[in-house]
C-alpha cells in the first residue's frame, strides 16, 4: 500500500470540498477499496473517512417512496422492515452479494461504486484500459468466461459486479449527491453508470470529488419482487447472470440483469416483452451483444433463468 | 508492482525520505516545479501519516501510533500481539481475520485501524479462556471443529455473531418469507456462515458446533 494522510469529515459538504484536492479519496466500508489499495490498483494520497456523517438513516419520503442513506450498511438496508415488504427485491439482492462479514461494512453508496472483478483488472502486470488509461485491454482475446456480452467496447468488456445496482436499477432509484462546490444534485440510476466506450477508466456520472449522499426509491410498484442469482457457487461469489424481476398479475412488468454487462442491464422496450415471454425479453436485451465463444453461453442462461423465474412466478399465488 | 513503474521512485517518496535532511539544512520543504499538492504539503510532517487512534480491545482501552496504512487486523496482531485473530488472504476472502466491531462481526484485514477511534473490538481471545471456555469454543472443541485451527478463531467469531444476527431477525439469502423472521436452521447456518472458508474441510463438523450452541440458546 502506498502512503496516505488521512481525515474524518464532519459534513458532506466539507467532504466533497476536501476531496478537490488531487489524489484524495472517500473511505466508507472500505471493503472495496482497501482491497484494491493493497494491490496499489487504487493509490490514494490521502482519505476522507465519511463515516461520521449523519448519512446512515432510511426514511419515507414526502410521495411515499424511501430515502436510503449513502452510509446505511448493507445488511441494515436488507433487514430494515420496509424494504422487506415493499422492496424486496432490493433486499434478496443484498442478501444474494457477499458475505455476512461484508455486508455489516459494505455501504450503499460503496456498493454502487464498486470496481470490477475483471480478473486482468486486478493483475498490475497485465495492460487494462481501467487501470491505466491507454494500456490495452488483456481481456479481449482472454479468458472471457465471466465478461460482459453486451454494452463493452474495443477497449474494455468489464462487468459491473453489483446485485444492490440490479435491483436499484429495477425499482428506478435516483442518487442524491453534493458536489465540491456545495451544489446537490440528483442523478437516475440509469444515468449513474456508465458503459466504457473509449474511456473505460471513467465508470459513473460522478464529478470529482462528488459524494454520494443517498439512493432514493419512488414509491413502491408492488408485484412479485424476485431475484435470481446464478453462479458457479451457491454462496459468497459473483453473478455469471444475475436477475432482477417485478412482475405484475397482468403479465407485464421490469427486469434487469447483471453479469452480462458493464453496467446492470435494462432495456424498457425488452420488458415491454413481458407477456410475451423470456425468449422476446432476452432478444432484444441482448440484441447487440457481442460475446465471445466463452462467454456466450451467458445469453441462453439469462434467457432460460428469466424463463423460471417467470414460469415460478405465475405458478404462485 | 506494476512491472512498468516498480523502479520509479515518485516525488513523494523523495519528500518523505528527505524530510529529516530538509530540516537538517533548513531548505525549503517544497521546491517543486509543479502545482503542490497534498502529499506536498504533509510529506514534510510525517506526523500525518502516523496519527494516534484510541479503541477498546476485550473491554480494555488500548490507544497506539499506527501508519495510517495499518489494518485493524495488524493492529491487533502486531501492535497489541493479540494473534489469535489471523490473516489468511488479507483480501476479505477468508474470513480468518474475523472479529467483532460493535457488536458485528467483520473483517478486520478490510478495515484500517485509524477508522475506530472509540469502537469496542472483540477478538477470539476476548470471548472466553483456556479455563473459562466460551460455549462456541468448548462446543468447536467436542465436535471437532477444526483440523489445522488456522480458520478456526475466524470461525468461533464469525458464529458468535452470526446466531446473535439470526436472533436479531436479520434475514439471509436462504430466508424464504422476508415478513417473518428468519428461523435457526442448518440451512441458514451454512448460507450465513460461507464468508468463513476452511481449507482442511471441517465443515461438518463446524455445523454440528454451531447447532448445538443455537439449540442451547432456543
Amino acid at each position: 500500500m502506498r502512503p496516505f494522510t488521512y481525515e474524518r469529515a464532519s459534513t458532506p459538504r466539507a467532504a466533497a470540498m476536501a476531496a478537490r484536492m488531487s489524489g484524495a479519496k472517500f473511505i466508507a466500508g472500505g471493503t472495496n477499496l482497501l482491497d484494491l489499495m493493497k494491490l496499489e490498483i487504487e493509490a490514494p494520497t490521502h482519505l476522507i473517512d465519511v463515516n461520521g456523517l449523519a448519512l446512515d438513516r432510511i426514511e419515507a419520503t414526502e410521495d411515499g417512496g424511501l430515502k436510503i442513506g449513502a452510509l446505511v450498511r448493507n445488511t441494515d438496508l436488507a433487514a430494515d422492515p420496509t424494504v422487506r415488504k415493499d422492496y424486496p427485491l432490493l433486499s434478496r439482492a443484498l442478501l444474494a452479494g457477499a458475505s455476512g462479514q461484508l455486508r455489516n461494512k459494505a455501504t450503499t453508496a460503496g456498493n454502487l461504486l464498486q470496481r470490477t472483478r475483471c480478473a486482468y483488472f486486478y493483475d498490475p502486470n497485465m495492460p487494462c484500459n481501467k487501470r491505466q488509461p491507454g494500456s490495452g485491454c488483456s481481456a479481449i482475446g482472454g479468458y472471457t468466461r465471466s465478461l460482459a456480452v453486451v454494452g463493452g467496447s474495443e477497449a474494455c468488456i468489464a462487468t459491473h459486479p453489483s446485485d444492490m445496482a440490479v435491483a436499484m436499477r429495477a425499482l428506478d432509484a435516483k442518487v442524491e449527491t453534493v458536489q465540491s462546490d456545495g451544489s446537490e444534485r440528483v442523478i437516475p440510476i440509469a444515468e449513474f453508470h456508465r458503459l466504457p466506450g473509449d474511456t473505460p477508466h471513467i465508470e459513473t456520472a460522478l464529478e470529482p470529488g462528488e459524494l454520494i449522499t443517498a439512493a432514493v426509491l419512488p414509491k413502491s410498484i408492488g408485484g412479485k419482487q424476485v431475484y435470481h442469482k446464478v453462479r458457479d457457487r451457491w454462496s459468497y461469489a459473483f453473478a455469471l447472470v444475475s436477475l432482477g424481476l417485478i412482475v405484475h398479475r397482468d403479465g407485464t412488468g421490469r427486469v434487469a440483469l447483471g453479469g452480462v454487462a458493464p453496467k446492470p442491464w435494462r432495456d424498457e422496450t425488452a420488458e415491454a416483452e413481458l407477456p410475451r415471454g423470456a425468449k422476446a425479453v432476452t432478444a432484444k436485451l441482448f440484441a447487440r451483444a457481442k460475446p465471445t465463444e466463452e462467454n456466450a453461453f451467458k445469453i441462453q442462461l439469462a434467457e432460460r433463468t428469466l424463463g423460471a423465474v417467470l414460469a415460478d412466478a405465475r405458478a404462485e399465488p | 508492482m506494476r512491472s512498468s513503474d516498480s523502479f520509479q521512485v515518485t516525488r513523494r517518496d523523495l519528500m518523505i525520505v528527505g524530510a529529516t535532511a530538509i530540516a537538517a539544512h533548513a531548505a525549503p520543504a517544497v521546491a517543486l516545479d509543479q502545482p503542490a499538492d497534498l502529499a506536498d504539503l504533509t510529506a514534510a510532517r510525517p506526523e500525518s501519516f502516523f496519527p494516534m487512534v484510541g479503541f477498546s480491545v476485550n473491554g480494555e482501552p488500548r490507544s497506539m501510533k499506527v501508519d495510517t496504512r495499518t489494518t485493524l487486523l495488524d493492529a491487533l496482531r502486531e501492535h497489541l500481539h493479540l494473534t489469535g485473530t489471523k490473516k489468511g488472504c488479507d483480501h476479505g476472502q477468508c474470513g480468518a481475520c474475523t472479529v467483532m466491531v460493535n457488536g458485528r462481526r467483520i473483517n478486520s484485514c478490510l478495515t484500517l485501524a485509524v477508522m475506530h477511534e472509540g469502537d469496542s473490538v472483540i477478538t477470539v481471545e476476548g470471548l472466553g479462556s483456556p479455563a473459562n471456555l466460551h460455549p462456541m469454543q468448548a462446543a468447536f472443541i467436542k465436535h471437532d471443529g477444526y483440523q489445522c485451527g488456522y480458520c478456526t478463531p475466524g470461525q468461533i467469531c464469525s458464529s458468535v455473531a452470526m446466531l446473535k444476527e439470526v436472533e436479531a431477525g436479520v434475514p439471509s439469502l436462504v430466508t424464504e418469507d422476508l415478513t417473518t423472521s428468519a428461523t435457526a436452521s442448518l440451512a441458514e447456518f451454512r448460507e450465513r456462515m460461507s464468508g468463513n472458508i476452511c481449507r482442511c474441510g471441517a465443515y461438518s463438523n463446524i455445523m454440528e458446533a454451531i447447532a448445538e450452541v443455537a439449540e442451547r440458546k432456543a
